[in-house]
C-alpha cells in the first residue's frame, strides 16, 4: 500500500531516518506521577527525536499508560516536566494539540454516530482544511468507504481500530501518541495498521511513539525502545543493540529477562544499575 | 482561569462541531427525543388538572389563575435547562469519548459553551410541546406573561448552566459514579426556591436560605406578575446578580474539579 498525501498534504514527499541531533519531538525530564501509595512513573528521562518511531514496552502496570497520559496532556506529573515539539506541557497544550493526535484502547468514538459524522466532527475540532476530501482521502488508505455511513458502535474491533486510525491521522499529525494500537486485532488486521503507520512515518516524517505487549510490532517499527518496569527505565537503546546486550534473538526474550529480573547475559542481575542512573540515561537510537 | 483565557480567541468552529456531535446523536435516537418531551407533558398535564381542580373550589387560586402551571413550566426551564447540559456532557463519558476532546485542540470553554447551546436545543425540544398542551388543555399562555418572561427564562437558564456546570465537574473528577447527582441535585433547590409557595411560608432561618438562590427570585416574581398583576424589577436584578456569582463560582469549581481529575488520571478512564 502506499501513503499519498495528494492535494491535502504539505511538505516534501519523503522523510529520511530521524536526526537523533536535530530538535526533539519530545522531552521528557525526571518524571514522576505519584498515585496515593503507587508511584506509577518513576523519575524517567528521555528525548525523542523527530521522525523516529519509539516504541514503550513493559508489563501490566509499568507505567506506559501513564507516561503517554502525561505527554498528552491529561494526567498532571508529580514532578518533571514535559515538552511537546518545543512547547511544555500541559501549560502550552494549545500550540500543540493541534499537531499531534492520539489513539488508545481507553476511548472510544461515539457509538451512535456514523463514521462520516465522527470523522467530521473531529476534522473541525482540528480544523482540517478541505475536509471532505481529507475524508475521503482516508477512506481510501484505510478501506474506510464501505464503512462511511455505518454507525461506529456496528463495526468490527478491526474496523473500529481503522476509524480510531482515521480519527488519529485526520489532522495529520507531526506527533503520534499510540497506545496498544494492535490489541485485539488479528494478525493480519495489526499487520495492516502497522504497514500504514510506516507509510505514515516516512510521508509525513512524523514521530510516533507506541506503547505495546507485541514484540515482533515493536522489533518491525521502531527505531528505538525504551522498556519500563515499575515505572523506572530499564533499558533505552535501539531493539538490535538491546537483543545484542541481552544476546537474545528476539525483544520477547529480553522484555521476559527484564520482567523476571534476569539481567544482561541472563543472569539475575539488575540490567541497567539504579533508578537514577537508569533515568539520567538519555541516549538516542 | 487560565483554561477560560479567551485572549487567544475562541473558535466557532470547535464550539460548532461540539454542536453538530450533539446534534447528530439526537437525530439518530428517537428515544432520545422522546424522552426530553415526555416528562414535562406528563407534568404539565398532571398539574393542569390539579390547577383546574382547586381553582372550582377555592377563591385565591380561581383569582390566581395559572399561577400552578406557571410554576411548573417555570421550573421546568429551570430544570430540563440544567439535564440538557449535563446529559449532553454525560453523552462523553458514556461514550469513553472525553479522553479525545481533551487531547483535542478543544478548550474547556468552547466545551461548555457547545453544552449551553445543546441545553438550550434540548430544552426547546421539550418545552415547546408542554407550552403548546398548556395552552389546548387549561388555556394558559405562558406568553401572556409578555416582555418579564424573558427575565424569568434568562435567569432560570443561568442557574441550570451554573449547576449543570458544577455537577459536570463533579462527574469529571469522579467519574460515572457521581452520575446520579446529575439527576438529582437541582431537587434540593425544589423546596427551598419556593417553586409552588411564597417563601414566607417558609421557617424564617430557612427564608434566609431561600432568598440566597437566584430561583426564588423568578418565581416571587411569576407569583407577583400573575396575582398582583406587578413586574418586580429589583427581584430580576437581584436574581441575575447572584447568577452572575453562581456562574463564576461554578466555572471556578469545574476548572478546579478538572484539574484534580488531571492529577488523579480520572479523564482517561472515566468509569465507575
Amino acid at each position: 500500500m502506499e501513503y499519498e498525501l495528494r492535494k491535502v498534504g504539505t511538505g516534501p514527499p519523503s522523510f529520511g531516518p530521524a536526526d537523533p541531533a536535530g530538535p526533539a519531538a519530545i522531552e521528557v525530564e525526571r518524571l514522576v506521577k505519584q498515585y496515593k501509595t503507587t508511584r506509577a512513573v518513576d523519575d524517567i528521562s528521555f528525548r525523542i527525536a523527530r521522525g523516529s518511531i519509539t516504541g514503550l514496552l513493559g508489563g501490566n502496570g509499568a507505567g506506559k499508560t501513564t507516561t503517554i497520559a502525561m505527554i498528552m496532556g491529561l494526567v498532571l506529573p508529580t514532578s518533571g516536566s514535559v515538552t511537546v515539539l518545543g512547547h511544555p506541557m500541559p501549560a502550552e497544550s494549545a500550540a500543540v494539540l493541534g499537531r499531534m493526535n492520539f489513539e488508545s484502547p481507553y476511548v472510544d468514538m461515539p457509538m451512535r454516530l456514523t463514521v462520516r459524522q465522527n470523522l467530521t466532527v473531529f476534522g473541525r475540532l482540528y480544523a482540517v482544511e478541505h475536509l471532505r476530501k481529507r475524508i475521503a482521502q482516508l477512506a481510501d488508505d484505510l478501506d474506510l468507504n464501505e464503512l462511511l455511513d455505518r454507525p461506529n458502535g456496528k463495526l468490527s474491533a478491526g474496523q473500529k481500530t481503522r476509524v480510531a486510525l482515521a480519527k488519529a491521522l485526520i489532522n495529520q499529525p507531526e506527533l503520534l501518541l499510540l497506545d496498544e494500537p494492535t490489541a485485539s486485532l488479528d494478525p493480519d488486521t495489526a499487520d495492516w495498521v502497522r504497514e500504514h503507520l510506516e507509510t505514515y512515518r516516512r510521508a509525513r516524517g512524523a514521530t510516533i511513539l507506541l506503547a505495546s505487549h507485541n514484540m515482533l510490532e515493536v522489533e518491525r517499527l521502531c527505531d528505538r525502545v525504551i522498556i519500563l518496569k515499575r515505572g523506572r527505565i530499564e533499558e533505552d537503546d535501539s531493539p538490535e543493540c538491546i537483543m545484542a546486550r541481552y544476546s537474545r534473538d528476539t525483544l520477547e526474550q529480553v522484555f521476559l529477562d527484564v520482567a523476571r529480573g534476569r539481567g544482561q547475559g541472563g543472569s539475575h542481575e539488575t540490567s541497567k544499575g539504579t533508578p537514577q542512573q537508569a533515568a539520567s540515561r538519555e541516549t538516542l537510537p | 482561569m487560565r483554561e477560560l483565557a479567551v485572549h487567544r480567541g475562541l473558535s466557532l468552529q470547535r464550539i460548532g462541531a461540539m454542536i453538530l456531535r450533539y446534534w447528530y446523536l439526537l437525530l439518530s435516537s428517537w428515544p432520545r427525543l422522546l424522552e426530553l418531551m415526555y416528562w414535562p407533558v406528563l407534568q404539565v398535564v398532571t398539574w393542569g388538572f390539579l390547577q383546574t381542580y382547586i381553582a372550582q373550589n377555592a377563591n385565591f387560586f380561581a383569582r390566581a389563575g395559572g399561577t400552578l402551571i406557571g410554576a411548573v413550566i417555570l421550573w421546568d426551564i429551570l430544570f430540563r435547562g440544567q439535564l440538557g447540559f449535563s446529559i449532553s456532557f454525560l453523552e462523553e463519558m458514556w461514550a469513553r469519548n472525553l479522553g479525545n476532546l481533551m487531547m483535542s485542540p478543544l478548550k474547556p470553554i468552547e466545551f461548555l459553551i457547545a453544552l449551553m447551546v445543546m441545553s438550550l436545543i434540548r430544552l426547546a425540544i421539550g418545552v415547546i410541546p408542554m407550552i403548546v398542551l398548556a395552552l389546548a388543555l387549561f388555556h394558559f399562555n405562558i406568553f401572556n406573561l409578555g416582555l418579564p418572561l424573558i427575565a424569568f427564562f434568562c435567569n432560570l437558564i443561568f442557574t441550570s448552566w451554573a449547576v449543570g456546570i458544577f455537577v459536570s465537574g463533579l462527574v469529571l473528577r469522579n467519574g460515572l459514579g457521581a452520575e446520579g447527582i446529575v439527576w438529582t441535585l437541582m431537587f434540593a433547590l425544589l423546596p427551598l426556591a419556593c417553586v409552588y409557595y411564597p417563601a414566607r411560608v417558609l421557617p424564617p432561618w430557612l427564608q434566609h436560605v431561600a432568598w440566597s438562590l437566584p430561583p426564588t427570585y423568578v418565581f416571587e416574581g411569576m407569583r407577583a406578575l400573575l396575582i398582583d398583576g406587578i413586574f418586580r424589577t429589583d427581584l430580576m436584578l437581584t436574581s441575575l446578580g447572584l447568577n452572575a456569582a453562581l456562574l463564576i463560582a461554578s466555572l471556578a469549581a469545574f476548572l478546579a474539579l478538572l484539574r484534580s481529575a488531571r492529577r488523579h488520571g480520572s479523564l482517561l478512564g472515566g468509569g465507575e
